[in-house]
């Protein structure tokens, strides 16, 4: 197999994974980005409201300790807040180096960063009222941050593999990282990529679920190659239902519209979060706003012929402000629930949205694992930022237009680290023929299978058991029964079969290899759903529906050898600020 | 039944292109062209090769000719695209074929790069951000939301013709993006880069880029901009 050798690379061309290589490539380190997307094709793009920070526009006396005080809040204080005191502060300069790198924000009348008020979001630590602090472009921010990323990263030469999937990680007889098995999808052909480093930015899993606002690529590609190298994945239990999925396509609809003033209401009419959250109401936190709707659609007061889902009332806002600040939304209203927001509310019902657990790592993005003693280990190569990493800034529950700040700081810090540890020298043993024959032995597999199922009806058959056994609310034993299922479709998953052995572009291997990693993080969120048995932030059990700080108040770990459930502590340390003592969370 | 005729072609098995008719049952159901696709992925051909990701109009991967009309299939509902019961799927034209529906698209993203889509500002930047007035934005609407999908340069006449020296709708629109834009101070090196016979003023006004952009964005009004632009420089 052929070797191509790099200082560092990146697997993943979204968001993270863009601002950790351009932090590479304009170190002058030889960086490549391996991507089974053109970069601009990432589910970054797909962001809407907007990238939180305390950048002071909106409101000059704003701090990023507020801001951090509202995400160790919205984790529901299993966020680490070392790591959260590092985004939060680390936060402003990121966001003005984007737009010195040309992201078309919008503006206000000053010509500053225009903000608008997300979900969670106060001043004064919870004191006072209601904050504006998400940094927007429209309701397009995600989309102007991909593509201002990928613009400099052409700017600065990084070099893009793109349309490559990476296949599983290389390890050395030290059990270090160091590469990844690659294969060209227009050719077919498979490589070694060798590097001193290797970043996971893969982004989130959502398709988990049969009911996603996620892309079709958004597979776990990262959680299933960390999960066969014996990576452990940290609280994979927490998965954010977004409030606002367009009712039967999925598609999201941002928080920005209830930041703009927007609101829900049931069959009657009524703005039912004024029951559920009296200060914050619509803009309380998004499990919190996930759960009652759910509850009124059980309680009977859902809309349409099912009474399955409840409305987003925009109308009353005025379409001077739906075109000029939620144009985007305007649009996929129109297309997919075939309403106009203008005239009309948008039926919408909580959706899969984000994965707030992921590979463990450091606020250098280097990757954790845990030794006997239950002390943190780093893996020597393994780098993880974004979505796929659990760092971990969002705990039980990620605030809206957290995830694009996440992704900046980390992949950033991410770079800026490796750049240090590659001038320090970074001496690692290579790989044996043995090591690499290892890491490419699924796809061997896969490529010499001759009998199997289909992709479709089994990747079909795992939504269904997920969405139906681990969704907004869950209970031990049916959990039980959705582990069961899965346990039997393992073996099926694992011998899936080809429906196409072409080399040229075969969409059909990449689908297979793709399933595979939807199982493997599939598999740790029900195992760790089922053995958490308390209920906080986005993991909400009906068995156990009280928050036990006596012995949850901690991350889980899955370790996928024996598929075993442990604790890891939570990080209670800022450097310069008092730490947020957990107390009832309410809004 | 959904009579849908699909572009196909194996270089490793197949001689020349030709078209595969499949009858889809879409339960009368007005689906997406897009979930058409999937579903004969699904249930009848696992080897029917496409490019799709967010499928919801935002990526651009899906860029695709339906019935004759570029467009995204994930965001094109069946209403609009069948005709008399029929939909006749192929992939974007102009731009050579890897497999089925999936395009080259080298040639388009090579043309993007060449009008440098950055911003370049060599001042030094202050602590904050750069400042720019809610007018000074308002020039960026209609060019920034641009999805790289390549719908309005393969349905393009003179990108058809010279792919590799006119720079094409998307790139112009992109060109125009960074000349509007008030923070960037490259505008006289942007025009000298665009001033040649065939970058910019092969573009004859024809305006398919107009009636395929997905996103209802209008490179024929960025290039004549653009010209206004050239033509003022050289007097």
């Amino acid at each position: 197999m052929k070797t191509i050798s790099f200082d560092g690379v990146i697997v993943g061309g979204g968001g993270a994974g863009m601002r950790a290589a351009l932090q590479l490539a304009q170190s002058g380190y030889k960086t490549a980005v391996i991507s089974k997307v053109f970069p601009t094709r990432s589910h970054t793009v797909s962001a809407q409201g907007g990238i939180t920070c305390a950048i002071a526009s909106a409101d000059p006396q704003d701090d990023w300790r507020w801001h951090m005080y509202d995400t160790v809040k919205g984790s529901d204080y299993i966020g680490d807040q070392d790591a959260i005191e590092y985004m939060c502060s680390v936060g402003p300069e990121a966001i003005f180096e984007l737009e010195h790198m040309g992201l078309p924000f919008s503006r206000t009348e000053e010509g500053r960063i225009y903000q608008r008020p997300f979900g969670g979001q106060s001043k004064n630590f919870g004191e006072g009222g209601q904050a504006a602090r998400t940094c927007a472009a429209a309701d397009r921010t995600g989309h102007a941050l991909l593509h201002t990323l990928y613009q400099n990263n052409i700017k600065n030469e990084t070099v893009f593999f793109n349309e490559w999937f990476a296949v599983d990680l290389v390890k050395n007889q030290d059990g270090a990282v160091v590469g990844v098995i690659a294969i060209c999808i227009e050719t077919g052909e498979t490589v070694y990529v060798k590097s001193k480093a290797t970043v996971f930015a893969t982004g989130g899993a959502g398709r988990i679920y049969a009911s996603t606002t996620n892309a079709h690529i958004n597979t776990g590609d990262g959680m299933g190659m960390a999960l066969r190298a014996g990576v452990p994945a940290q609280d994979m239990e927490m998965w954010q239902f977004h409030p606002t999925g367009i009712y039967g396509a999925g598609t999201l609809v941002t928080e920005g519209c209830r930041g703009e003033g927007g609101y829900l209401i049931n069959k009657d009419g009524e703005r039912f979060m004024e029951r559920y959250a009296p200060n914050a109401k619509d803009l309380a936190g998004r499990d919190v706003v996930a759960r009652s709707m759910v509850l009124e659609i059980l309680e009977g007061r859902g809309c349409g012929p099912n009474g399955d889902h409840v409305k987003l009332k925009l109308d009353h806002l005025g379409e001077e402000v739906l075109e000029s600040r939620l144009p985007g939304i305007c649009e996929l209203s129109r297309t997919f629930a075939h309403v106009d927001p203008v005239k009309e509310p948008i039926p919408v019902v909580p959706t899969c949205h984000y994965m707030m657990g992921g590979i463990p790592t450091n606020v250098h993005g280097q990757a954790l694992t845990v030794d006997a003693n239950g002390d943190d280990q780093i893996i020597p190569g393994l780098y993880a930022c974004g979505e796929v990493a659990c760092v971990s800034v969002h705990g039980a529950n990620r605030l809206g237009g957290n995830s694009l700040l996440d992704l900046v700081v980390f992949g950033r810090a991410s770079g800026l680290f490796i750049e240090k540890a590659l001038r320090e020298g970074i001496e690692l043993r290579d790989a044996s023929q043995t090591d690499i024959e290892a890491a490419d032995a699924r796809l061997t597999a896969l490529n010499e299978r001759q009998n199997g199922e289909q992709v479709a009806p089994l990747r079909a058959e795992l939504q269904e058991i997920m969405q139906n056994h681990f969704g907004v609310f869950r209970t031990g034993e049916f959990m039980r029964e959705g582990i069961a299922k899965l346990a039997d479709l393992r073996g099926r998953v694992e011998n899936v079969a080809l429906a196409d052995r072409s080399s040229a572009f075969n969409t059909s291997r990449i689908e297979c290899l793709e399933l595979q990693n939807l199982f493997e993080t599939a598999e740790a969120t029900a195992i760790v759903a089922e053995a958490r048995d308390e209920s906080r932030g986005a993991h909400a059990r009906e068995d156990f529906t009280e928050r036990d700080d006596e012995n949850w108040l901690c991350h889980s770990l899955y370790h996928s050898q024996g598929k075993k459930v442990s604790k890891r502590g939570v990080n209670f340390t800022p450097q310069t600020v008092e730490t947020f003592q957990p107390k009832a969370r309410s809004y | 039944m959904l009579q849908v005729s699909l572009y196909r072609y194996n270089p490793e098995t197949d001689d020349a292109p030709f078209m595969q008719d499949f009858s889809v049952d879409t339960s009368g159901r007005d689906l997406m062209v897009l979930d058409v696709l999937e579903l004969i992925k699904a249930e009848h051909d696992g080897s029917v090769t496409y490019r799709r990701s967010c499928r919801e109009g935002v990526c651009g991967s899906d860029g695709l000719n339906m019935n004759g009309k570029n467009g995204l299939a994930c965001i094109t509902p069946l209403s609009d695209a069948v005709k008399g019961g029929k939909l006749v799927i192929r992939p974007l034209p102009g731009l050579p074929v890897i497999r089925d529906l999936v395009v080259d698209m080298s040639l388009f993203y090579a043309q993007y790069e060449k009008v440098q889509p950055y911003l370049q500002n060599p001042t030094p930047a202050p602590a904050i951000e750069r400042l720019q007035s809610p007018e000074e934005r308002a020039h960026l609407d209609g060019l920034y939301e641009c999805i790289l999908c390549a719908c309005c340069s393969t349905s393009c006449p003179s990108f058809w013709w010279n792919p590799d020296r006119f720079v094409g709708p998307a790139g112009l629109l992109q060109a125009y993006r960074f000349l509007a834009d008030s923070r960037d101070t490259a505008t006289e090196e942007r025009l000298a880069k665009l001033d040649d016979p065939f970058s910019v003023f092969r573009c004859h006004g024809i305006q398919n880029c107009v009636n395929v952009c997905p996103k209802g964005l209008n490179p024929t009004k960025a290039i004549g901009h653009i010209r206004t632009m050239l033509l003022n420089r050289a007097t």
